[in-house]
């Protein structure tokens, strides 16, 4: 049974640069930062790349910014994905209004299975995929993850983490949650947001990157959705969080057990 | 009427701790915004844990049923929407366990409202209540407003205390509507990771190594075990296959601010840092004197673990 994929990806500060706020507090200073796919999706954009190569089928890459975000979507082109949809949008987003935008482009795509990284490393909220679930009336499951901790040998053969039924309508997903993890089957189509331990994302190879110049990418302006596209989470100020003062260093092991017993009383 | 409705979070018949950090976040909201304070309950037979939810001093709204049994998302959150309608909520808080990342998000969808995730406090009064929150791994703090009528809200255990029982609520079931056979979402099994050592989010002292342990983790756990604390990792340890997944400190792993963090061989990643930061006392153990978790330490030894951790264990059996 082939899988129609629909995977989303946000172009983000490079987790390494060093984020620092804007004197005023109405943002957070660009220049000198480097910005790459956001690291949950390279993650979602491996799993469908992975049940593509399994069942077969089309894996589309969708993005919500302006112009620079089509670096991101031929990046995750260059690792395999078929085509490309850029919804032009300028300006501040929230999830809110990101997964009404999903919601439009999931009915014209009509995707078997679509995939979000659970958040991104910018505003942290890791809400979308849930609102777009709900909006679409669909099953989901977050935080999609392995039984095993981590990838092994060969990254355990490019094998998906989610499972496919036999009859191509249900999919098996893990999930990493407090104290354990858990199994849910969702009917298709389906919502998941994939966390850290699901695989590890494959780099582009020089072909791939060559093949990926020559990829579809449809541009949607999102004026033209019919959305009302003004934030709902509303960011007033930014600030650096108040610096911890460092400590002291210890000579050895006696006086470290000193402090912690007799100054900190932590002993 | 701006009430706040906290959904409690239970797991094997036990009230989780984070609830109560919840709860502490709710009193808080309603003093801000001049509403009463709500709780929600759901399950299947869960009438003993609503009477120990009642003695905070909150009406518990309980929904009892068996399509309720195991937590979904798609069962779960029409439930709680509908009953923040009924009672008036124009805020719908949890922690931001699993759980409530997962739920409140779907419910905020129903009730066409703009949710805040990871709260750590909250500004203003009345209408133009703020909440303030971390964006890029902790490193911005930001002061958020929901432009929506009703706004919904996960908050971090670590940043409010537990609420202590006071007053008394009383009990009142809630109508369950949701038909199994509707659900598109079916649980199929819950693999607990068992332990004898304290959870790491609830635990009073965390011992923690890193990548300079090259994967020996026995004189940690030791060490651990001696302080009854809970053991956790860098996600350096994690990925390279040395422990748990469930063991990961830091901004993709647990957030956790015990009275006592002792880093042993522990870099100090921004985001490994976004996950302790908070801990009362941090202590940090690397051969490396340049190591960045040295800049935020209260007590940093510059020494191999593998001779300092042993020689700490002894001290502490010495002075017992």
């Amino acid at each position: 049974m082939p899988l129609k994929i629909l995977v989303t990806v946000k172009r983000v500060e490079d987790p390494e640069s060093k984020i620092k706020v804007k004197p005023d507090g109405s943002g957070i200073v660009t220049e000198g930062v480097n910005y790459k796919m956001n690291p949950f999706d390279e993650i979602a954009v491996e799993e469908a790349l992975r049940l593509k190569e399994k069942h077969g089928g089309d894996v589309a890459v969708a993005s919500i910014g302006g112009e620079k975000s089509t670096t991101e979507i031929r990046a995750a082109l260059a690792m395999g994905a078929d085509r490309g949809i850029l919804v032009r949008h300028e300006g501040a987003l929230d999830p809110f209004v990101v997964s009404a935008v999903l919601a439009k482009i999931f009915e014209q795509e009509k995707p078997d299975l679509m995939l979000l990284g659970k958040q991104s490393i910018d505003d942290d909220q890791n809400q979308v995929g849930q609102y777009l679930a709900e909006r679409l009336g669909l099953a989901q499951a977050t935080f999609a993850s392995k039984h095993e901790s981590l990838e092994s040998e060969a990254e355990q053969k490019k094998v998906p983490g989610l499972v496919l039924s036999a009859d191509g309508k249900k999919l098996a997903v893990v999930r990493e949650i407090d104290g354990g993890v858990e199994t849910l089957e969702l009917a298709l189509p389906a919502v998941v947001t994939t966390d850290l331990r699901l695989n590890k994302p494959r780099f582009a190879s020089l072909p791939g990157i060559m093949k990926a110049k020559k990829k579809e990418l449809k541009e949607i302006p999102a004026a033209g959705l019919g959305l009302d596209l003004s934030p709902k989470v509303v960011v007033k100020k930014l600030a650096e969080p108040p610096k911890r003062k460092g400590g002291v260093k210890v000579a050895d092991v006696n006086e470290l057990w000193e402090k912690l017993h007799n100054e900190a009383k932590a002993l | 009427m701006a009430n706040v409705l906290i959904v409690a979070e239970h797991s094997g018949g036990h009230l989780r701790k984070a609830t109560l950090h919840a709860v502490s976040a709710g009193r808080e909201l309603a003093r801000r915004t001049g509403g009463k304070l709500h709780l929600a309950l759901l399950g299947k037979g869960v009438g003993a844990l609503a009477d120990q939810l009642k003695a905070y001093g909150a009406d518990v709204h309980v929904a009892d049923a068996p399509v309720l049994e195991h937590y979904l998302a798609e069962a779960y959150a029409p439930v709680v929407a509908e009953l923040a309608r009924s009672i008036g909520a124009a805020y719908l808080g949890a922690a931001a366990t699993a759980f409530g990342k997962d739920l409140l998000p779907r419910a905020a969808a129903r009730l066409g409202a703009a949710a805040a995730t990871e709260v750590i406090g909250f500004g203003g009064e009345g209408a133009a209540v703020t909440f303030r929150r971390p964006m890029w791994a902790g490193n911005v703090l930001a002061e958020v407003e929901l432009a929506t009528p009703v706004k919904v809200f996960t908050v971090r255990a670590t940043e409010f205390p537990a609420a202590a029982p006071e007053g008394a609520g009383s009990v009142v079931p809630v109508a369950v509507k949701v038909e199994a056979g509707a659900l598109k979402t079916r649980f199929v099994e819950f693999k607990e990771v068992k332990s004898a050592r304290p959870e790491l989010t609830e635990a009073r002292v965390v011992v923690a190594g890193g990548r300079g342990t090259k994967g020996d983790f026995k004189e940690l756990e030791g060490l651990a075990d001696d302080l009854g604390a809970a053991v956790g990792a860098s996600r350096a340890a994690v990925d390279a296959g040395w422990v748990p997944n469930d063991w990961q400190v830091g901004q993709t792993g647990k957030v956790v601010a015990p009275e006592l963090y002792v880093a042993a061989g522990i870099s100090g990643a921004i985001q490994h840092l976004a996950g302790m930061k908070g801990s009362k006392v941090i202590v940090a153990i690397n051969k490396d004197p340049e190591a960045p978790i040295f800049q935020l330490a209260d007590y940093g030894l510059v020494a191999d673990l593998f001779k300092a951790i042993p020689e700490l264990r002894a001290k502490i059996k010495a002075s017992r």
